[in-house]
């Protein structure tokens, strides 16, 4: 028992004496170099709760405008990644200042802005969403005459798949995003039956391999997206749209209409005075500039911060044009 | 992991009374076939009649009322005393407890940089805790495994991964033991709480994540709820399940020793059920990673956001070398719990000369850890993990390479293999449950409950039906099921075919084991991506995601099944001259039978757990309408109904299966 009693105290001893030779060539002390480096005075801006929503074009809105936020007018940003839905039921509980990319989502604006007043509306974004069917390109090459509408029953057959029923399979993505799919095929009497593929990652890896192997492929699509960088899909031209056509749901047999996105914010921010609000009510830029910073995101695999620092010092003029 | 996970059977249901067993004995297996028989000239007589099907815009009157309560809730939620005293100090308690692990080791705390504690000192107590509460090998394997999370680059996700899961497990485990203890010691209580459990565990997450955002807002307390909702339940059974193992005898033993009910608890029960104690906690750490990435959609810090931001680009490699780090944070947490509760029966036998020793080294140990943690407190070196994460990216790229080989390669191979499942097996199966008119459907499958499981679970399988048809979704439910049934089968397959040859060897047993742990908590998109391209977004693809995720539960418990028939049986059917093939067909499985229907049971409810996964993917149906009503809001209702429709096909199939495996043991 004494034996062992001796043993520990040397193991002590020598944990003790180990211990202090590492303290002692230490080196740089946590806290000692960061006095410095803090960002000057975010006094005046604050917190800005920015809304992300899941796909790379908002995402690249996001890292300009929070790269703008921080270096330009020192506010503290919090990037909070959410799906729409929530990320609206956030400005009733002041959790989210901003939403920067929205897609019409009319049923929301109702809902928030109408309703329950805890958001307004501030101005668009100088994109242009486009929503319609695509086509990959070999297809559109080889076939030209199909992105007219007129002509995709007499194609029905080739697009064919274990999952359509013996018709042709019209490929629809994320539950998320705005669609009349089914009306449309219905109201245009196509011999198509839409499959939903359920997610934006199964309808991208859809097209890839279309276009890889020649497959015959036809399915619902957005634009501004950075898969089109990678593959320039085609749009196939339904009946055009006119104002009024899209009224009732049901009965839908026109192209959806080119969407103004616009930003959203919560009734709060709006009113704080914040010069992040102001930040955001004069951001605007156009389909061009998101796809450069969404391409150097998604294709080059940039951090969203290090994409954003690129794009505004190329572009400083824009960017002085939005903190006037 | 190492255990899956049992549920508790209900004992007390009465069986049939003997004369009526005997007749039943005799024609099971014709009345089965008879039913089906009847199915099928039905079928052929009534097909599409009274189906019920759904268009995907269409709602009914229950789907729209869920909608209205859901909105009511959101419009009323600054006014509401609920909200305001209730709701509201929850989740400033869990925020605080979330925000106290974040500061103690992954985000900057107070006015420091960097958290409390660096990459040093977490190493440093992963090895000694693992150490003292474990064996020296599990230790070597937490030290390194931290270490690779390091390296990966991915040090600060981790450490937000790992203060979630703690914060969640913690609070998860203080309302599973007292509860696990009491269903433990009442039947009644048993009973009542049975089917909530199976509600939490089956419903689908994305059912309840944008209302409890609602209700705790967004951030570090709703992700922690929607986590302990999810892992509470395991740990509730199997402490519950711990106590009842304990022997009578010892329980009574304790009580004309005159000791009182508290004093028989604390000092007999749940001394002598420690052991299982612990692997619940075990299984609740696990469920608990399971949820990282589905946390991540309203914005959990972490792993999970990693891999989630990593697919929006389809960046495979990157997303599956953050889903590497919390495969390998699962294997080390499974090891360490395993260890620990395999050390509560040694340290009750082992002699005192042992528990000597082993003081003054825990304390020597308590010493070194305890420098490195001031160590990494104080010094930069050992606070920020250096390097910059280079294997990470090796492992990206080496990921990144073998998914376009697969992709390039297989695919000619691949797609014949889908359509002849999907046309061979799936449509007609299909066809058989969505076209035949519902109330053919739910009466067969009232008969075949009651057949197979007697009259109890022929009277859930009637009540389930009927709320099935009650939730709307009849016709997508039906579509569910076949899928379910057809990936069934498939990991049934899987389960026999690796299971035994796991059971009948310790070798491929060693070798296999962690490639089934990491397919099961692999977040499933990592290696959805792949598969989309190798099938397509099609029913079969979320069919081969069910079954990766399933399979390895199944492969587990027949691997158990077939190593505990006894040894002696094995040997007197070699010496009376049976090859190997007949030993495993005329004497092992039938011997593991009772291993094989629960195999059947918790593969069923892991496909179903699937579904929405499924749904991501092309599976249509029920997984489908969850997700968009997780997506816009006036499905809301729509997907709240898929979600009861899941948990219902959940609930009738583990009552008719759990009667059917009480019948083949009695």
């Amino acid at each position: 028992m004494a034996r062992q009693a001796r043993q520990w105290r040397v193991g002590a001893a020598g944990v003790a004496v180990l211990g202090l030779a590492l303290t002692a060539c230490g080196g740089a002390k946590v806290g000692e170099d960061s006095a410095g480096s803090g960002s000057g005075d975010s006094a005046s801006c604050g917190t800005f709760n920015l809304a992300v929503n899941p796909w790379v074009g908002y995402e690249a809105d996001a890292a300009v405008v929070a790269h703008v936020a921080e270096h330009d007018l020192g506010c503290k940003v919090t990037k909070k990644d959410l799906k729409e839905e929530i990320a609206w039921q956030g400005f009733g509980t002041g959790e989210v200042d901003t939403v920067l990319e929205n897609w019409g989502h009319d049923d929301l604006k109702k809902k928030y802005i109408t309703q329950q007043k805890t958001a307004v509306e501030a101005g668009p974004t100088g994109n242009k969403g486009l929503i319609g069917w695509y086509v990959p390109p070999w297809l559109a090459k080889a076939h030209p005459d199909i992105t007219d509408w007129k002509n995709l029953n007499k194609y029905a057959a080739n697009f064919k798949t274990s999952e359509s029923d013996g018709k042709g399979q019209l490929l629809d993505g994320d539950p998320s995003y705005v669609t009349n799919d089914e009306a449309l095929v219905k109201n245009l009497k196509l011999n198509f039956k839409v499959v939903y593929a359920g997610s934006e990652t199964a309808l991208i890896q859809a097209f890839r391999k279309a276009e890889k192997n020649k497959e015959w492929v036809i399915g619902y699509f957005y634009e501004p997206q950075w898969f089109l960088s990678e593959v320039p899909l085609v749009k196939v031209n339904l009946p055009a749209y006119k104002a009024g056509c899209d009224a009732d749901a049901a009965k839908v047999a026109c192209d959806y209409p080119v969407y103004d996105l616009d930003k959203i914010v919560s009734a709060k921010f709006a009113k704080s005075g914040s010069p992040a609000y102001n930040l955001v009510k004069n951001f605007s830029w156009t389909n061009e500039d998101q796809n450069v910073v969404a391409k150097y995101i998604a294709v080059d695999k940039m951090s969203p911060e290090a994409a954003a620092k690129k794009w505004v010092d190329a572009n400083r003029a824009k960017v002085d044009a939005w903190i006037k | 992991m190492a255990v899956v996970m049992e549920k508790p059977g209900t004992t007390e249901t009465a069986e049939p009374p003997a004369p009526v067993k005997r007749e039943r004995k005799v024609g099971r297996g014709m009345l089965v076939a008879g039913i089906l028989v009847g199915w099928l000239v039905l079928f052929a007589v009534l097909r599409g009649k009274q189906t019920l099907t759904l268009a995907a815009a269409d709602l009914t009157d229950l789907h729209r009322w869920f909608n209205d309560a859901n909105d009511s809730i959101g419009a009323n939620r600054n006014s509401n005393p609920l909200f305001l005293y209730f709701f509201n100090e929850i989740r400033l308690v869990i925020d605080n407890l979330v925000t106290f692990f974040q500061g103690l080791i992954s985000q900057p705390a107070a006015d420091r940089p960097l958290p409390q504690i660096g990459w040093l000192g977490v190493v440093g107590i992963a090895g000694y805790v693992s150490w003292a509460v474990g064996n020296w090998r599990v230790a070597l394997l937490a030290v390194a495994g931290f270490t690779f999370m390091g390296l990966q680059g991915l040090w600060q996700e981790s450490m937000d991964t790992l203060a979630l899961t703690v914060s969640a497990v913690l609070v998860a485990l203080l309302f599973a033991i007292p509860l696990g203890v009491w269903a433990g010691l009442s039947d009644r209580f048993n009973r009542i709480v049975t089917p909530f459990l199976d509600f939490m565990q089956t419903m689908p997450t994305f059912v309840y994540l944008a209302p409890l955002t609602l209700f705790f807002l967004i951030g570090g307390a709703s992700a922690t709820i929607a986590t302990v909702i999810y892992a509470a339940p395991p740990a509730i059974r199997i402490t519950a399940h711990a106590i009842r193992s304990v022997p009578e005898t010892t329980a009574e033993a304790a009580d004309s020793l005159g000791a009182t009910r508290r004093q028989s608890l604390l000092k007999v029960l749940l001394p002598m059920s420690k052991r299982t104690v612990v692997m619940g906690v075990n299984q609740s750490i696990m469920a608990a990673l399971a949820m990282v990435t589905i946390a991540a959609l309203i914005d959990a810090p972490g792993l999970g956001k990693t891999v989630v931001q990593a697919l929006q680009s389809l960046d495979v490699g990157t997303a599956f070398n953050a889903g590497l780090a919390i495969v390998i944070m699962a294997i080390v947490l499974d090891r360490v719990t395993t260890a620990a509760s395999a050390r509560e029966e040694t340290a009750r036998r082992s002699s005192g000369r042992f528990v000597v020793w082993r003081r003054p080294l825990l304390a020597a140990g308590g010493v070194v850890t305890a420098v490195l943690v001031y160590l990494s407190h104080t010094y930069v070196w050992a606070a920020e993990f250096p390097g910059e994460g280079t294997t990470g990216s090796s492992i990206a790229r080496a990921a990144d390479t073998a998914t376009t080989w697969a992709q390039d390669h297989l695919s000619g191979l691949t797609n014949a293999f889908r359509d002849g499942i999907t046309n061979g097996l799936l449509n007609p199966f299909q066809a058989l449950l969505t076209d035949s008119p519902w109330w053919l459907v739910g009466a067969v499958l009232v008969a075949l409950g009651t057949v197979l499981g007697g009259r109890g679970a022929g009277v859930t399988a009637a009540v389930c039906v009927g709320l099935l048809v009650g939730t709307g979704m009849w016709s997508d439910s039906m579509t569910t099921l076949a899928s379910t049934l057809v990936a069934t089968i498939m990991v049934m397959l899987l389960g026999i075919g690796f299971g035994v040859w796991m059971g009948r060897s310790l070798l491929v047993d060693r070798v296999l084991r962690p490639s089934l742990d990491a397919a099961q908590v692999m977040p499933p998109f990592v290696y959805l991506v792949p598969f989309l391209a190798l099938f397509g977004a099609t029913r079969f693809t979320a069919i081969v995601a069910a079954v990766v995720y399933a399979a390895p539960v199944a492969i587990k418990i027949i691997a158990d099944g077939v190593r505990n028939v006894a040894a002696t049986t094995v040997e007197a059917a070699t010496s009376t001259g049976c090859n190997t093939w007949q030993i495993i067909t005329k004497v092992q499985l039938p011997m593991a039978r009772s291993a094989l229907t629960l195999a059947t049971n918790q593969g069923l409810i892991y496909v179903l757990s699937m579904v929405v996964v499924g749904g991501l993917v092309g599976a249509g149906a029920l997984g489908y309408d969850v997700v968009a009503g997780f997506s816009q809001g006036q499905l809301y209702g729509k997907g709240l109904a898929a979600g009861l429709a899941i948990v219902l096909l959940g609930v009738m199939f583990d009552r008719i299966t759990q009667a059917a495996a009480r019948r083949a043991s009695a």
